[in-house]
């Protein structure tokens, strides 16, 4: 076996320290650092961006809390606006059909009044006919015309008759 | 038949020969030139390559390249934070420079190195040599033990002594722990030689028989490619292995149980 020749070793031992110990150099001062840098760099931007997403997140969460909270405000600014408008209409309403009822009974009171005189005059008209035609028929019957105040008395007796018997 | 094939591949066993190709003695030492020493600087210059080169771009979403680069990243970052804790942390270039050595060594001695034979090249594994993954073991050995005293002191040493076992056990019970602790070093170095060993040496092995049963060779050739997936396995597995080993000692060390 040539590796147990005692003649090569010293060569390599001295060839094995220099070259281990560059590449260590090499290592430890310039390729390890290197690498470490880029490797925590991109750590560091990771972490960055997860907490700048995080915070984006907790800021659309905000404004889409504000939007709701305006949105019912609305809504419920939107429905007190219907019902006072719906109450204003109702009071408005109840009003103008009291005038309007008013006025209605204050037409039919006249109306009433009216018939009523109207009635009165009928009345008053049908005594003075009546005494017209008992006279004239009495004329007629015995040939002689009564005296005016014994017709209107007659006729006012036969009223009170009539009045009588109707109540019976 | 056996004169058309190549040197370096008659013994199976030719691929772990070292050639000096520049003699550098340093004082007394043979600081020689090699092809291993050539296999350690393509090691690193590779692994350099793949990691500045996925980072070329520092982008925020990775290219393939990029994601590659840093997944060997938070791999071993992940293998320390788990078995060592935070402490860990001041320890991970070294895990990792040892995972990615380790890892890129295995893996190169894997690629077909042998078409380059016309020009004296040959696929070779830094880690196939013992001394080369003892000296690895011996650094995390001495470096674990060294940590756990400074940090420890004395107390250091009631590592070896268990919790909660009779004292009568215990003339018995500490040179086990003793022998166990020592023996890390020896069978984490081992398990990395042997099995890049192993491996290369069957892939050589079968490799000779296709040359040498011509057209049958198809029979182990496709052996070949099965083991080439198997040795990738092994390659990945035993840096992952070694790498969490120096990790688990390395918390006995910092936590003492």
């Amino acid at each position: 076996m040539p590796q147990l020749d005692p003649a090569v070793f010293s060569s390599q031992l001295v060839w094995l320290t220099i070259s281990f110990v560059i590449l260590y150099l090499v290592m430890a001062r310039v390729v390890l650092p290197r690498i470490g840098d880029v490797i925590e760099a991109r750590q560091d931007r990771i972490a960055h961006d997860l907490d700048a997403a995080a915070s984006l997140k907790t800021e659309a969460e905000t404004a889409l809390a504000e939007y709701e909270k305006s949105l019912a405000a609305a809504h419920s600014e939107a429905r007190d606006v219907l019902v006072q408008a719906a109450e204003r209409r109702a009071s408005d309403a109840a009003a103008r059909s009291t005038k309007l009822d008013a006025r209605i009974a204050k037409r039919v009171r006249t109306a009433e009044a009216r018939i009523a005189a109207a009635k009165q005059d009928a009345l008053d008209n049908l005594a003075g006919v009546a005494g017209e035609i008992a006279r004239a028929a009495t004329e007629k019957l015995i040939g002689a015309a009564p005296g005016g105040a014994a017709v209107t008395a007659a006729l006012a007796r036969a009223t009170i008759e009539l009045a009588t018997n109707e109540k019976d | 038949m056996a004169d058309a094939v190549p040197e370096q591949t008659q013994s199976p066993l030719a691929q772990f020969e070292i050639h000096r190709w520049i003699e550098i003695p340093l004082g007394g030492l043979d600081a020689s030139f090699t092809n291993s020493s050539l296999f350690m600087l393509i090691a690193i210059a590779a692994i350099t390559t793949f990691l500045i080169g996925g980072m070329r771009r520092h982008a925020m979403v990775p290219g393939r390249w990029q994601s590659m680069a840093e997944l060997s990243y938070e791999f071993v970052a992940n293998m320390v934070r788990d078995n060592v804790g935070s402490e860990g942390r001041r320890y991970f270039p070294f895990i990792f420079t040892l995972f990615m050595f380790i890892l890129f060594s295995n893996s190169l001695g894997l690629l077909p190195f042998g078409l380059l034979g016309p020009i004296g090249l040959h696929g070779f594994t830094v880690t196939s040599h013992i001394i080369v993954t003892f000296a690895l073991a011996a650094v995390v050995f001495l470096g674990v033990t060294v940590i756990g005293i400074v940090k420890h002191r004395l107390r250091f040493f009631s590592y070896f002594v268990p919790q909660g076992v009779p004292l009568v056990m215990m003339p018995m019970l500490v040179p086990i722990e003793l022998l166990s602790y020592l023996a890390r070093p020896v069978t984490l170095a081992l398990r990395l030689f042997a099995n890049m060993m192993a491996g290369h040496t069957m892939l050589a092995v079968f490799g000779g028989f296709v040359v040498a049963l011509g057209i049958a060779g198809i029979a182990p050739f496709v052996v070949i490619i099965l083991l080439m997936g198997l040795e990738v396995v092994v390659a990945i597995l035993q840096a992952y292995v070694f790498a969490i080993l120096a990790c688990l000692y390395l918390s006995d060390a910092l936590h003492l149980h």
